[in-house]
């Protein structure tokens, strides 16, 4: 048994039906160990992990610019800011928002830039349910394309804090 | 009963804790923690478009 | 008159008669016979697992309070907590439970593996002292840290978040002292080896143990890789503490730490086969090679942390993710057929043969050194395997990642696989070790059951709540006083309700454990090491 020095001649093949299941075990994980980069390249939803080095300071200017040069409208305090299509777009997570609003077109794609200016936060678009880690000290690129219209909310799912559960934020999607 | 020089090259491995104890660390530390500090490490600046 | 357990004393089969019985390596008078099973038990080593689970045992208590008001305050028609001190508990329950509780649980598992098993003395009391007592210390630093409200950092204490310093200091202080544990236990397998205390290869129990202590040994170094230079930015020695590289050396604490308790839950099967239904292992160098790949491989699996993360390569994280990942899984899944293929072909061979699953029926159910075993394999094999491998991918990850899936699939492996294959194991330790015996007998028997369908409650609510996208360690599911409204389903109260009450059901099954056995260690009677029939 377990609990005993094993017999002198222990080192022995496998038989039967352990061995069949030994089989098929393996045969799965190699299924499972090839699904995964083919499914890397040949589905819809995958992120590539684009990411930069940025101090938070710089993108916390670009943010800036960004709202300057595309701001459309303004939502409880916050700017509504519309990238160009094909464009790249910029938001930080801050204890405790997420800044600015996007108006986005459904169909084009854009590169969304997220990073943080302070601690980690957890970037959750709803309904659908997508989840991303925001850190401060990286751009992280997501390349997007909306494909519902409508109003989604953002919030933060990486604990920052005594504001952490209302740290909301939102995307638009028009036609 | 197989005698202790005919030893299968991996009864003698899983009979070895000092070597399972040395391949238990070194392989997570180069593949995991060395890899990823070394991606890290080589990113590029953010060109902020 | 008490009856006998007779599967314990029968369990144990017959010492091959024609070869000379090794000699243990006890100092005279420092070790005794077990009436029950026959192993020489070294005396030291018996003080130091007693002492370590009686610590473990306080912590999982500690734990479970927290636990309580955690899953009440998640429950929204009770939200019991305010927002602050939810956080608080959150950080506590994780602490308590995946540190301290299972913690000094595995050193009385490597202890009693490393000495009863080979016959052998402890290698050093004055060590395992030097251990115990760095653990005790720093397991209270980080517990008055955590209430006292200076480290609201959650167990991951991701940086920068920071805490006071503190907390990192006790986190560092119960490290060293586990692995000065674990020295002790690698020392112990050297100077049996040595002794000659037993001949030709360890026993597979054993052999499990030192896959659990490898493990534990590439956990702490990650850890003191993290939180040295931590604690050196927390008092401001190293000016900044980068977010990325925290969380790739962290995850190469937090998640081979988890791995040592699938290696030590996994020997304790094999324990709990022998000694409930006399299990014999089909073949030792299947399982060993499992064990194996378990130590090659496991601990590569800390990448699926950081799926979702910026700055390491999609290659980096495919590679760590999967193909290395999956031969640990063939390990699961090896183990996962013989240690209830051991259960079967012992219960067949005492006569329990009728049709496919007579066997089943038939297994000492009533025992709950028994049903906790097979409750914790059927629980982390179904339900904590299959939803890991699966959270565990690039893509179900972009949908699960921070959600409660995350919990909910963890509550099926930590809690409802390892903390109960340790809770059934007790059951053996009180009287075999403690010599104590078990008043409450009832509450005993149920107890594994209690506690079985709790966790499967929580972790089913929490894995359908987080499906619709309902964020763990989040106060407020409505975001009230957030500049922009949002919510989830209206179906996630239903499911958050399942955690609360599943919570309580848990607890129950808590309680009945801590209360039996603790009246059982200090108030049983003393029963010198006869085991009474469930």
């Amino acid at each position: 048994m377990g609990i005993q020095a094993p017999p002198a001649d222990w080192f022995k093949a496998p038989s039967g039906t352990e061995r069949a299941w030994i089989g098929l075990a393996l045969l799965w994980c190699i299924v499972l160990t090839l699904a995964m980069p083919y499914w890397h390249f040949k589905g819809k939803q995958n992120s590539t992990g684009e990411a930069y080095a940025v101090e938070p300071a710089k993108f916390g200017a670009r943010v800036q610019s960004f709202v300057a040069s595309n701001k459309v409208d303004e939502k409880g305090g916050i700017p509504v800011v519309e990238p160009a299509p094909g464009g790249d777009a910029y938001v930080q997570a801050q204890m405790w928002t997420w800044y600015p609003i996007l108006k986005l077109r459904k169909g084009q794609t854009y590169r969304l830039h997220l990073s943080a200016m302070d601690i980690q936060h957890g970037f959750s678009l709803l309904p659908i349910n997508m989840n991303f880690q925001v850190l401060p000290g990286y751009d992280h690129v997501l390349t997007i394309t909306p494909t519902m219209t409508g109003e989604f909310p953002i919030i933060c799912n990486e604990f920052c804090g005594i504001g952490h559960h209302q740290m909301t934020g939102k995307i638009i999607v028009t036609e | 009963m197989a005698e202790p020089e005919q030893k299968h090259p991996l009864q003698k491995l899983l009979d070895n804790p000092w070597a399972l104890l040395a391949l238990g660390v070194l392989l997570p530390i180069i593949s995991y923690t060395v890899w990823g500090l070394v991606e890290l490490q080589n990113l590029k600046p953010a060109l902020l478009p | 008159m008490t009856t006998m357990d007779p599967t314990v004393e029968g369990a144990l089969g017959d010492k091959p008669t024609d070869e000379t019985e090794p000699k243990g390596n006890h100092a005279p008078g420092m070790s005794r016979v077990c009436e029950t099973t026959g192993f020489t038990v070294d005396l030291t080593a018996q003080k130091f697992i007693q002492l370590n689970a009686v610590a473990a045992v306080v912590c999982l208590l500690i734990g479970g309070i927290a636990a309580l008001l955690v899953a009440l305050t998640r429950w929204p028609a009770v939200h019991l907590l305010p927002a602050e001190w939810y956080y608080r508990m959150v950080t506590l329950h994780g602490l308590s439970m995946l540190i301290l509780w299972i913690i000094f649980f595995e050193i009385a598992v490597l202890y009693f593996a490393g000495t009863v098993l080979l016959k052998s003395r402890l290698a050093s009391g004055t060590v395992a002292w030097v251990s115990f007592l760095m653990m005790v210390v720093g397991g209270g630093m980080v517990a008055a840290m955590v209430l006292t409200g200076k480290a609201d950092v959650m167990f991951t204490s991701y940086a920068p978040l920071r805490a006071h310093h503190l907390y990192y200091l006790g986190v560092i202080l119960f490290a060293v002292g586990t692995l000065i544990g674990v020295i002790n236990f690698f020392a112990t397998i050297y100077i049996a080896k040595r002794d000659k205390t037993y001949k030709g290869s360890v026993p597979l129990v054993v052999f499990g143990a030192i896959t659990a202590a490898i493990i534990a040994v590439a956990t702490l170094l990650h850890g003191a890789a993290i939180f040295v230079p931590t604690w050196l930015w927390s008092i401001g020695v190293i000016p900044n503490m980068d977010a990325a590289v925290y969380r790739l050396v962290f995850w190469g604490l937090g998640h081979p730490s988890q791995q040592i308790n699938v290696a030590a839950m996994v020997s304790v099967w094999y324990l709990l086969s022998a000694i409930t239904v006399g299990g014999k292992v089909l073949n030792q160098a299947v399982s060993r090679t499992a064990f194996l790949f378990y130590i090659l491989f496991i601990n590569l699996a800390s990448a699926h942390h950081l799926l979702v993360d910026p700055g390491v390569s999609a290659g980096w994280k495919i590679w760590n993710t999967s193909y290395a990942m999956y031969l640990a899984v063939l390990a699961s899944m090896i183990h996962g057929y013989t240690v209830p293929a051991s259960v079967e072909v012992a219960l067949r061979r005492q006569g329990h043969n009728k049709g496919l699953f007579g066997w089943l029926g038939a297994a000492p159910w009533r025992n709950p050194g028994f049903s906790g075993f097979f409750l914790s394999l059927l629980i982390f094999g179904f339900i904590g395997g299959i939803t890991g491998v699966t959270l565990g991918t690039e893509q179900i990850n972009i949908i699960a990642h921070n959600t409660l899936r995350i919990p909910g699939h963890f509550h099926s492996t930590v809690v409802g696989g390892t903390t109960l294959a340790f809770m059934a194991l007790t059951y053996y330790v009180v009287p075999l070790i403690f010599r104590r015996e078990y008043p409450l007998r009832a509450v005993c028997r149920l107890q594994p059951y209690v506690f079985a369908l709790g966790i499967v409650l929580v972790s089913f609510g929490m894995s359908f709540a987080g499906s619709y996208g309902v964020s763990r360690r989040h106060w407020d599911i409505e975001f009230t006083g957030a500049t922009h409204s949002a919510g989830y389903d209206p179906s996630v109260h239903v499911w958050l309700a399942l955690v609360g009450v599943g919570g309580i059901i848990a607890f129950t099954g808590l309680l009945m454990y801590v209360l039996t056995t603790v009246m059982a260690v200090f108030f049983g009677k003393k029963v010198e090491g006869k085991m009474l029939a469930w």
